[in-house]
């Protein structure tokens, strides 16, 4: 795992002091809060609808045990006992005190853990693959690069003050687990005709009210070059982008404006004036970064555990979990356990102290001391030995951390919507929790199969409803939470949009219409196929005759 | 109907300290039972009240001060919109939190 060195400890603890004085110059009156909110948002602290909240940062979603006992702690000692765990790896304290905040910063600052990057206009926390350089699919594990990119980026002066707001997504794997797509920058790892790793760049996705998919801008980059790459579409930009009009900011519209192949060529041109691009990102750094990401030491294992194969037999429910949450790990004898955050009829992403640190404990005794947070607001082991898997399940139920849903219906991606983000227009969470308890029995769940339903609050699409096989946008018509769905997005790497299927359901409208639709999928869908092909394959009218033929 | 501008009002921020919700009260003190929130009838009683949300927040006392609509029948004093609602009593989907669960009232 990275471990911050002398520079990154020195950087952060003078933020943190920074930003001390100005909350205490804040609090004693000498900054207003117009002087004070650009800031405080440098530093990941928002203003929500109860109250202040802090947004801190998990780099391409890797955690220490040691690093989420402290979560656990600040939830605690300054918060409501929980956090929320966010769409961009990130993790959302709900309560905090602007007075705390100071001391909260200094605690994550122990564990190498901060807020920087997680708002305002700069380059954001670089998300990566969840199950990066673990997963069986993979070419070479993504993370060092997503690293690269953050200490060159939460340093580089240019990138500080962008039109907007800027995320790049990193993938090491053909299966894309990390919607590069709908990123600003999306890299994913692959090999060339000579079976050289380097990255395939995509530009201009995202999501919010102009979502698009973003689209290849070069099919294959020296690794080497990756900075000075990276740097070239920034300066395209900071050049062209617009500043005028926060809507028109991101980059997919400039992309979108010129074009892909012009903005292509203009990106080359910048490419071509930097000298030398491997100087920027000398191998001897690649390397250096690399050994922090190398695997733990794991033993050599037999890939069949009779014990495993013995509960698996013996115990329905233990069977149910390991069908749905576990992945296949690169190692023989190693599995992937994903531990959903969405309890049945519970609050999607949210854990509690307790569970935060059970998870800990867990990944101190059976996993090599590591955690992984993912997009889709649920958590990953990522080195648990399959003789160990039936323990390490018991351990989840008891912490009711076992939900078997992974991927299912019930695993629903949604914002904190109206319940407490103050951009809402309507409640996003409470219609998560009703769907899911709709469809809770675990046996129609999985008749149903791979179903993605994501929820968002707004316009600003925290809840990648776009990119949702089924997606749920919460909107206000005449003082009243009102819902459009759209249907066919996908995050993967056959990234699409979502289209609207028709008029917007009122509150109550939602679930039986979410009912609805899942109905008519399974009566026209053909043998094996998923909601998502089902879909792809007769397009939108069977669901509108369903949603809208009585009306 | 009323007319929205005929609505009852009350002044609504988030204090400075700790983020809470808060009302402007009687005589200026800012409370956060929204029970105990001055009331404007009339409009202009409703701008000399967001004067005095203003002033507090000059005064670095809260963040962002605004007028909220509300109904005050005798029995209670509700905001109109359901987001102010939702500020008043706390999350919906936690009951256990915020002053709906009677957190912060004293
Ligand atoms: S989508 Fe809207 S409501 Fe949801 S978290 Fe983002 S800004 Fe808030």
């Amino acid at each position: 795992m990275y471990r911050y060195d002398e520079f990154d400890i020195n950087f952060v603890n003078a933020r943190v002091d920074q930003f001390r004085d100005q909350i205490s110059r804040r609090l004693n009156g000498d900054l207003t809060e117009e002087q004070f909110k650009p800031l405080r948002l440098m530093n990941g602290l928002y203003l929500q609808l109860h109250a202040y909240m802090l947004r801190v940062a998990i780099p391409y979603g890797t955690l220490s045990s040691r690093q989420m006992r402290q979560l656990a702690f600040i939830a605690e000692r300054f918060d409501k006992d929980y956090g929320h765990f966010t769409t961009r790896q990130n993790i959302q304290f709900n309560w905090p005190k602007l007075e705390d905040m100071a001391d909260i910063l200094t605690h994550l600052a122990d564990v190498e853990m901060h807020a920087i990057q997680t708002s305002g206009n700069c380059i954001r926390n670089v998300t990566a693959d969840h199950w990066a350089g673990v997963a069986a699919d993979e070419v070479e594990d993504p993370r060092p690069y997503a690293e690269l990119l953050r200490q060159w980026s939460s340093v580089h002066p240019e990138f500080t003050f962008l039109p907007r707001k800027f995320k790049i997504a990193v993938t090491g794997a053909p299966n894309d687990r990390a919607a590069v797509a709908f990123h600003d920058i999306g890299l994913k790892v692959k090999e060339n005709e000579d079976g050289e790793a380097g990255f395939e760049v995509l530009a201009g996705g995202g999501m919010g009210r102009t979502p698009v998919v973003g689209v290849t801008i070069r099919d294959w980059l020296r690794k080497k070059d990756l900075l000075a790459y990276v740097e070239a579409i920034m300066r395209v930009y900071n050049l062209h982008g617009r500043r005028d009009n926060k809507y028109k900011a991101r980059i997919k519209i400039l992309v979108m404006d010129l074009g892909a192949d012009e903005f292509r060529r203009q990106v080359d041109e910048e490419f071509a004036k930097i000298d030398a691009p491997e100087v920027l990102l000398p191998e001897e750094e690649i390397q250096r970064i690399s050994a922090y990401f190398a695997p733990p030491d794991c033993e050599k294992l037999d890939d069949n555990d009779s014990t495993l194969d013995g509960h698996l037999k013996e115990n329905t429910a233990f069977r149910l979990w390991h069908d749905t949450n576990i992945a296949t790990h690169k190692i023989p004898g190693y599995a992937i356990v994903n531990i959903s955050l969405k309890p049945i009829g519970g609050i999607p992403g949210d854990a509690n102290s307790a569970q935060m640190r059970i998870v800990a404990e867990l990944a101190e005794r059976y996993n090599h001391d590591e955690i992984r947070v993912n997009y889709e607001q649920n958590l990953v082991l990522p080195y648990v030995r399959k003789s160990d898997l039936f323990q390490v399940w018991q351990e989840l139920v008891d912490a009711e951390l076992a939900t078997d849903n992974l991927g299912l219906v019930t695993d629903i991606i949604c914002c904190p919507g109206l319940d407490y983000c103050a951009l809402a227009t309507a409640r996003s969470i409470p219609i998560a929790q009703e769907i899911s308890n709709h469809f809770s029995d675990a046996g129609k769940q999985r008749e149903i199969g791979d179903l993605k339903i994501k929820i968002s609050g707004c316009i600003n699409a925290c809840g990648h409803h776009h990119a949702g096989h089924i997606g749920i946008l919460g909107l206000e018509k005449r003082g009243q939470e009102y819902y459009q769905i759209t249907l066919g997005g996908s995050g993967d790497e056959n990234a699409a949009i979502g289209a609207i299927v028709g008029p917007g359901f009122s509150y109550a409208e939602v679930v039986p219409a979410v009912d609805k639709i899942v109905d008519t999928y399974m009566d026209l869908r053909e043998e094996g196929e998923t909601f998502l092909e089902a879909y792809r394959r007769v397009g939108a009218a069977p669901f509108k005759e369903a949603l809208y033929a009585a009306h | 109907m009323a007319k929205k501008s005929e609505a009852a009002k009350v002044v609504t921020a988030n204090r400075l300290g700790d983020g809470l919700v808060v009302f402007l009260g009687q005589e200026g003190v800012w409370v956060e039972d929204i029970g105990k929130a001055e009331i404007a009838h009339a409009n202009g009683d409703a701008d000399a009240l967001l004067q005095q949300g203003l002033n507090a927040e000059k005064a670095n006392h809260v963040v962002e001060p605004y007028l909220i609509d509300v109904g005050d029948d005798e029995a209670a004093v509700t905001p109109l919109h359901i987001r102010e609602r939702i500020r008043t009593l706390g999350p919906s989907v936690r009951l256990d939190l915020g002053k709906q669960a009677g957190e912060h009232l004293f």
